[in-house]
């Protein structure tokens, strides 16, 4: 509207002020918009540990921080406790790590490092992907493909090959069980350490890489000495992320854990998680104290997520590594 | 003798720990090969190799779950099984529509909430926000995005559906805030791909700040936002654990009220009930969502970047 007024006599100033007042009014509404829908997101963060920790708060009364240690679950008789589903989630999501770091920052190093620039147009996408094939999915693929085949071959072989190792214990009866688990998480972590890590590693300084490599370090040695170490605190914070991720998937881990109630050495024995026992009985739940130990679960996982995401925020300070999950 | 400035190689036999300054060898040793550079070059080829290995084994999963998914779906795949509710367990045949249309109800609602919001925090991040408040708010939506989406289910259940009843729109509430972080996250990003130049221009005719919001900066990333919005769609599309606590119980047939007394039947919950049971007709149909889902996904993703690519602000 302000456009051109310059040379408007007197009989145009009022439109002139109406202009002004519409330009005050669209930059008020705007903001205010803007600053409401921003609250709400903000607010959304503190809702949902209310309602979570409101929903808990039966089981809290009931059985308050014992919870954390008993490993009986038996909804018939009202009993509850987290500790074999803690250890499930431990097991897996630190397996999952051990697995997938390493995988994921190869990847990383392969899209950002070695691959030719064609091939990377081509693999940086097909490896997000991965990240988008719904958890449902890999989970359903896990229990009729993926399960079966473990059992058939990798589980025996495995047993044969490190048997002496209490965790490869003697193949099951089912594919199903912490080790599917495992590796079906780490199918879905390994894309978000790939792609975080991979633009991590891209914004690596071009003249450090090429002082290294003009010192005679081989492509190894630019990636240890140089490569990795500047950006280590952003891969830190990417496996933080990543932990999250394997921490709180609740269906996938559901449908390939096998649900079990007791504490395996073997990971080809079944478990259960937090998030995958939330899944698996709220639906059917009924009484009170059930729901309010799903939610008590539910909770642990909200303060396990916050204080990973918050480490990972910390962390990697330095770089933006939150986009990373949003892509 | 090469001993490896980086740290990278432990010192052994042939790089003796007496000559560590280079000024005493005969610069011509520094220039031949020894066997210490071939074992530091062997290194580099087996990692080099390694990292390949890992990228084609991701790309490996990635075809072997399509392949699967394709393979036993795309035999299932008909007009009767697009168009016809399911039949009893334990029967052949029939159909998911009911899921189908469940589904696209839900992803809908949920992105009718979640992109105005997300594009509005996005506009709030990059054109109102202070110093301060910036990085809080960045905080609490990546926060937000961390958070399981089974927690997002157990907080939608507690406010929704305790004392109410499970509904259509319970769902798509808690599908929202599972995408709201995404997009609004996705938006900042293609807000700051926005050149300065085209804000000065607007400033310089004296135009105001919201007209330059809605004229200039928004419309010029739209491509961007489009994109954000469709990779969203897509993973509104097959998230399920919000679902398993709003939206369980449900008519057998087609409905397409999100605020009736009943949830909406979905296509992940479909598959998700099926591979509970044991079923084989189940499995088979569940094999068909699963195709219809994943190829809506996968199409959306690559159409999603092929826009981003096309348009004038890409990320």
């Amino acid at each position: 509207m302000s456009v051109g007024t310059r040379f408007a006599g007197p009989a145009a100033s009022g439109a002139r002020s109406r202009g002004r007042a519409a330009d005050r009014i669209g930059d008020g509404v705007l903001r205010g918009l803007c600053l409401i829908a921003s609250a709400l997101a903000v607010l959304a963060i503190g809702a949902i540990v209310y309602q979570v920790a409101h929903g808990a708060s039966p089981a809290i009364s009931r059985f308050g921080l014992s919870f954390l240690t008993h490993s009986t679950w038996q909804p018939n008789f009202e009993r509850f406790g987290a500790g074999v589903l803690l250890y499930g989630t431990a097991v897996t999501s630190f397996a999952t790590l051990l697995l997938a770091v390493p995988i994921g920052v190869s990847i990383a190093l392969y899209l950002s490092m070695v691959a030719p620039q064609r091939l990377r147009g081509v693999i940086g996408p097909l490896v997000e992907m991965l990240a988008a094939i719904p958890t449902v999915i890999l989970g359903f693929w896990g229990i009729l493909v993926f399960g079966p085949f473990l059992q058939a071959h990798v589980e025996p072989f495995l047993h044969s090959a490190f048997g002496f190792l209490p965790i490869f214990g003697g193949a099951q009866t089912t594919g199903t069980g912490l080790f599917n688990a495992t590796l079906i998480l780490t199918i879905m972590v390994v894309p978000i350490i790939a792609s975080i890590s991979r633009d991590l590693f891209l914004t690596v300084p071009q003249e450090l890489k090429d002082g290294a490599t003009a010192l005679g370090a081989t492509r190894w040695e630019v990636i240890r000495g140089v490569v990795i170490p500047s950006a280590a605190s952003g891969v830190v914070a990417a496996t933080f992320l990543a932990l999250g991720r394997a921490l709180g998937e609740a269906i996938a881990v559901t449908q390939v854990i096998g649900a079990g109630n007791a504490i395996h050495t073997s990971l080809f024995k079944t478990g259960d998680t937090l998030a995958s026992r939330i899944a698996d009985q709220f639906p059917s739940a009924i009484t009170k104290l059930h729901i309010g130990s799903l939610f008590y679960l539910g909770l642990i996982l909200l303060v396990i997520e916050l204080v990973a995401n918050i480490g990972a925020q910390f962390i990697g300070r330095r770089f933006d590594v939150g986009r990373g999950l949003a892509q | 003798m090469a001993e490896n400035p980086f740290g990278g190689d432990r010192p052994d036999e042939e790089a003796p720990p007496e000559p560590r300054a280079a000024e005493t060898l005969d610069p011509a040793t520094l220039l031949s090969r020894s066997d210490n550079l071939r074992r530091r070059q062997l290194v580099s080829r087996f990692v080099t190799a390694s990292q390949t290995a890992s990228a084609l084994l991701a790309v490996a999963v990635l075809c072997t779950v399509v392949y699967s998914v394709a393979s036993r779906g795309a035999s299932v795949l008909s007009l009767d099984f697009l168009t016809k509710n399911p039949p009893e367990i334990g029967h052949p045949g029939g159909g998911i529509a009911p899921a189908l249309v469940g589904t696209g109800v839900l992803i809908a609602m949920a992105t009718a909430i979640a992109a105005p919001m997300g594009i509005l925090v996005a506009l709030y991040l990059t054109e109102f926000a202070g110093r301060r408040s910036q990085p809080a708010l960045r905080l609490a939506i990546d926060l937000l995005n961390g958070l399981p989406s089974i927690i997002v289910g157990l907080f939608v259940f507690g406010l929704l559906v305790v004392g109410h009843h499970q509904s259509g729109f319970a769902a798509a509430f808690a599908l929202s805030i599972v995408i709201l972080p995404l997009i609004a996250r996705a938006t900042q990003e293609v807000l700051l791909l926005v050149p300065s130049s085209l804000r000065e221009a607007a400033d310089a005719l004296g135009v105001s700040h919201w007209r330059t919001v809605l004229g200039v900066v928004l419309p010029t990333a739209s491509g961007g936002i489009l994109t954000a919005t469709i990779l969203a769609v897509a993973r509104a599309a097959g998230e399920t654990a919000p679902l398993l606590l709003t939206s369980t119980i449900f008519a057998p047939g087609v409905s397409l009220n999100p605020f009736s007394h009943e949830g909406l039947s979905s296509i992940p919950f479909y598959i998700f009930t099926a591979s509970e049971e044991a079923d084989r007709f189940g499995f088979a149909r569940a094999w068909g969502a699963a195709f219809v889902l994943l190829m809506f996904i996968l199409l959306a993703n690559i159409g999603g970047r092929a826009i981003s690519r096309r348009s004038m602000v890409s990320r």
